[in-house]
C-alpha cells in the first residue's frame, strides 16, 4: 500500500483544550453547580420543531433527514409530515394545557408564511418563539458560500420577526448542520443562543467574531424522530428512555446542581393517535414532579447567566 | 475511495482452528469462572481531520456537527458518569485510548491515573485510520502512541485496538515489535483486534512473540447495540446480563472472558445509564467473577495457559488436518 503522505502522521491542533477557537474545554462535573429558581432541580425545555418539508426537495448538500426519499412527488411524505401541522399540534396544545406545561415552538419561516392561522394560534399562547431556518430543505453547510448563507440567515430571521413580533433570540439549524461561518452570522444577526452542538448538558459560551453566543442543550439522542424513526423504537420506548432520564438527572443534580432536560418533539412523529397518549404519559410524570421546572430556553439562560 | 495496492489473503494468518470443546481447562484466580472487564473508549474525534483516501472521517462536509459534537459531550460530560459508575462497583477501568487526548484533556488522563485506571493505544486519534499507510508510518504512528502512554501516564502500554478498527496486514505484529523495541516483554502482548473466541488464544506472529488475543465483545460494545443495532437501552442491560449469565454457567467448565467495551458518548446518557449500571450491579453481584483489566488477563494467560493452548492446538490440528 503506501498512499498516504506523511503530512498525515503530522498533528497540528494536537495540544491542550479543543482542536478548535469556538469554546473552552471543560468537564462538566468540575463546574460550579447551578441553581434554579424555587429550589427547582430540572430545568425542562419541551422545544416543539414545526416543520416545513417541501415537495420540491432540493437535496443541497444531503437530503434532510425526514425529508423526500421517493421519486418526485413524493406525497407520502410530503403529507405525511404536513400531519403534523394540521393534526398532531392540536393534539400537542392540549396536552400541554392540560399537564400545564410551557412549550417552546422552533419554527421555519416558511411554514409561519404559509400557514397563518397556526401562527395566529401559536402567537396567542405567548410561548417562546425560535428559529429553525427558512425551511427543512434549507441547509447550513460546508463550504456554502458566505453572502448566500448570509442572506438565508437574515431573510429567514427579519420575516419571521415580522409576522411572529417577538424578537427571536433562539436558533436551531434545520438537521442541526452547520457551515464553519454558521455561529457568526447568527451572532450579527441578533441570535443569542442556539443548539446546534450537541456536546453538553448545561449551557455554556459559544465565541463568534461578534462576541459569545450561549450554545444551548438539545440532545438528538432523546428526540422523537431520532429515536422512533432513525432507532426505530416504539413511543412506548421513547417514553421510557425520557423517564430514564429524567430519573438520572434528578439524581445527579443531587450533587451537582440544577441540570437542563432539553426535549425535542415533532407533531408528526408523536401527534399520531396511537403515539400522542405517551407524550401525555411523560408530560404529566412532568407536572406531577415539584423539582421540575418547565421553562422556555430563554428563561433558563437568564437565570444561568446570573451565576456564571 | 481508493483501492488497496496490495495482495490480499484469504485469511489473516494470525491464529489457527480451534474448537470451543475439551479445551485445557482455564481456572481464573480464586477459582472464578469468567474474567470480567470493561474497556471504556476515551477517544477524541478531529473536527477537520485530513482526508484518507479508504475511509472518509464523517457523512457531512466539515464541521460535521452531528458526531463531532456528540464524541464531545463523551469527554465533557460522559466520562464522570461513567467513571463515578465503574468505582460503584469496584471495577477498574480498561483505557481504550486515542493517545492523543492526553495533550488535549489531560484532567481525564488524570482521573483515571488517580483509580489507578489502565491504558492501552487506541492509535493517535479516532479519525486517523491505518488504511493507506506504509509499515514505516504505521509503526511511527505505534511507537508515537506507545511512548505518549508512558510519558503521560509511566504505564508500559500491553494492548492495543487499531484507531477506529482500521487495520492493516501488519498491524498486530508491528504492535508487537515496538512494544518489545521500547520495554521488552513487558509491553506489545495482547490484542483486542480479533473477535473469534469467548476464551484468550495465542496469537502467531512473525517475530514468534508470545502474545495473545483477549476477547474484546463487539456484541456488547455499546456503540454497535446503540448505533448500528440500534437497540434501546432496557435491552442494551438485558442483553449484557444474557451475555454473562451464558458466559458465566460455559465458565465452570473453563474460564470464559466477558468484556464490556463502552463510549462515553454513547453510555453515559442520561437514558442509558441506569440500564448500564443496573447490568454492572447484576454482574459484580456475582461470586466467581474475576473483575479485572485487559492487561491482567493477558498476563494470566500467557504464564498460564499459553503453552498448554499451543500444544493443544497443534495437537488437534495434526490430528484432524486443520487448515493453518
Amino acid at each position: 500500500m503506501g498512499t498516504l503522505n506523511d503530512t498525515y502522521l503530522k498533528y497540528p491542533e494536537r495540544s491542550y483544550g479543543m482542536d478548535h477557537n469556538r469554546y473552552e474545554w471543560s468537564m462538566l462535573s468540575d463546574r460550579k453547580p447551578i441553581e434554579w429558581p424555587n429550589e427547582k432541580k430540572v430545568a425542562l425545555w419541551i422545544n416543539v420543531g414545526l416543520q416545513f418539508f417541501p415537495l420540491n426537495q432540493k437535496g443541497i448538500p444531503f437530503k434532510v433527514p425526514g425529508g423526500m426519499t421517493k421519486p418526485y412527488p413524493d406525497l407520502r411524505h410530503y403529507s405525511l409530515r404536513d400531519y403534523g401541522n394540521r393534526v398532531g399540534i392540536y393534539r400537542f396544545l392540549k396536552a400541554f394545557d392540560q399537564y400545564n406545561i410551557t412549550p417552546t415552538f422552533a419554527m421555519n419561516t416558511r411554514l409561519t408564511e404559509r400557514v397563518p392561522y397556526l401562527l395566529d394560534k401559536i402567537k396567542e399562547r405567548g410561548n417562546e418563539i425560535m428559529c429553525h431556518g427558512f425551511n427543512m430543505d434549507t441547509l447550513h453547510y460546508g463550504g456554502q458560500d458566505m453572502q448566500e448563507e448570509n442572506d438565508i440567515i437574515k431573510r429567514s430571521l427579519d420575516q419571521l420577526r415580522k409576522l411572529t413580533g417577538q424578537e427571536i433570540k433562539g436558533w436551531v439549524s434545520p438537521a442541526k448542520n452547520e457551515s464553519e461561518n454558521t455561529p457568526d452570522l447568527l451572532k450579527s444577526n441578533g441570535i443569542d443562543y442556539f443548539c446546534d452542538w450537541v456536546n453538553d448538558d448545561m449551557p455554556y459560551s459559544f465565541h463568534t467574531k461578534d462576541g459569545n453566543l450561549t450554545a444551548m442543550p438539545l440532545p438528538t439522542e432523546l428526540d422523537d424522530h431520532f429515536i422512533i424513526l432513525n432507532n426505530l423504537h416504539s413511543a412506548e420506548d421513547w417514553a421510557d428512555q425520557v423517564e430514564d432520564a429524567l430519573d438520572f438527572m434528578l439524581k445527579e443534580s443531587s450533587t451537582q446542581g440544577g441540570r437542563v432536560l432539553g426535549l425535542s418533539i415533532h407533531p408528526w412523529v408523536l401527534g399520531q393517535p396511537h403515539r400522542i397518549q405517551y407524550l401525555e404519559r411523560v408530560l404529566e410524570r412532568f407536572s406531577k414532579n415539584d423539582a421540575i421546572w418547565s421553562a422556555s430556553p430563554s428563561e433558563i439562560i437568564r437565570c444561568w447567566k446570573r451565576q456564571i | 475511495m481508493a483501492k488497496q495496492y496490495t495482495i490480499m489473503k484469504e485469511d489473516p494468518g494470525y491464529y489457527d482452528y480451534w474448537p470451543y470443546e475439551n479445551r485445557p481447562k482455564i481456572t481464573w484466580p480464586n477459582g472464578a469462572k469468567v474474567a470480567f472487564w470493561v474497556a471504556p473508549n476515551i477517544e477524541f474525534y478531529e473536527l477537520n481531520p485530513p482526508d484518507n483516501p479508504f475511509r472518509k472521517p464523517w457523512p457531512q462536509p466539515s464541521p460535521a456537527l452531528p458526531g463531532y459534537t456528540s464524541r464531545d459531550w463523551g469527554n465533557r460530560v460522559g466520562h464522570t458518569r461513567q467513571m463515578e459508575l465503574l468505582e460503584k462497583y469496584g471495577i477498574r477501568g480498561s483505557i481504550s485510548l486515542s493517545t492523543a487526548l492526553c495533550d488535549h484533556h489531560p484532567e481525564i488522563i488524570e482521573l483515571c491515573k488517580e483509580r489507578d485506571w489502565e491504558f492501552f493505544s487506541h492509535g493517535i486519534y479516532n479519525t486517523r485510520y491505518t488504511y493507506g499507510m506504509t509499515e514505516t508510518q504505521e509503526r511511527a504512528m505505534i511507537k508515537d502512541s506507545i511512548e505518549t502512554i508512558y510519558k503521560h501516564t509511566g504505564q508500559k502500554c500491553a494492548g492495543y485496538l487499531a484507531p477506529a478498527l482500521s487495520h492493516s496486514d501488519n498491524t498486530i505484529d508491528l504492535f508487537a515489535e515496538v512494544g518489545t523495541e521500547l520495554f521488552g516483554n513487558e509491553a506489545g502482548f495482547y490484542s483486542c483486534d480479533l473477535f473469534h473466541d469467548d476464551q484468550p488464544t495465542p496469537i502467531n506472529l512473525r517475530s514468534g512473540k508470545r502474545f495473545a488475543s483477549i476477547p474484546y465483545s463487539l456484541e456488547m460494545n455499546d456503540t454497535i447495540a446503540y448505533l448500528v443495532q440500534k437497540i434501546t437501552p432496557r435491552r442494551y442491560g438485558q442483553e449484557l446480563k444474557d451475555n454473562f449469565d451464558r458466559l458465566y454457567k460455559e465458565g465452570a467448565e473453563s474460564g470464559t472472558i466477558m468484556c464490556i467495551p463502552t463510549h462515553n458518548y454513547q453510555v453515559s446518557n442520561a437514558h442509558r445509564i441506569k440500564a448500564y449500571e443496573e447490568a454492572l450491579e447484576y454482574i459484580t453481584g456475582h461470586s466467581d467473577v474475576w473483575v479485572t483489566t485487559g492487561k491482567e488477563i493477558a498476563q494470566y494467560f500467557l504464564d498460564n495457559y499459553y503453552d498448554l493452548a499451543q500444544a493443544d492446538i497443534k495437537q488437534k490440528n495434526r490430528n484432524h488436518g486443520n487448515a493453518q
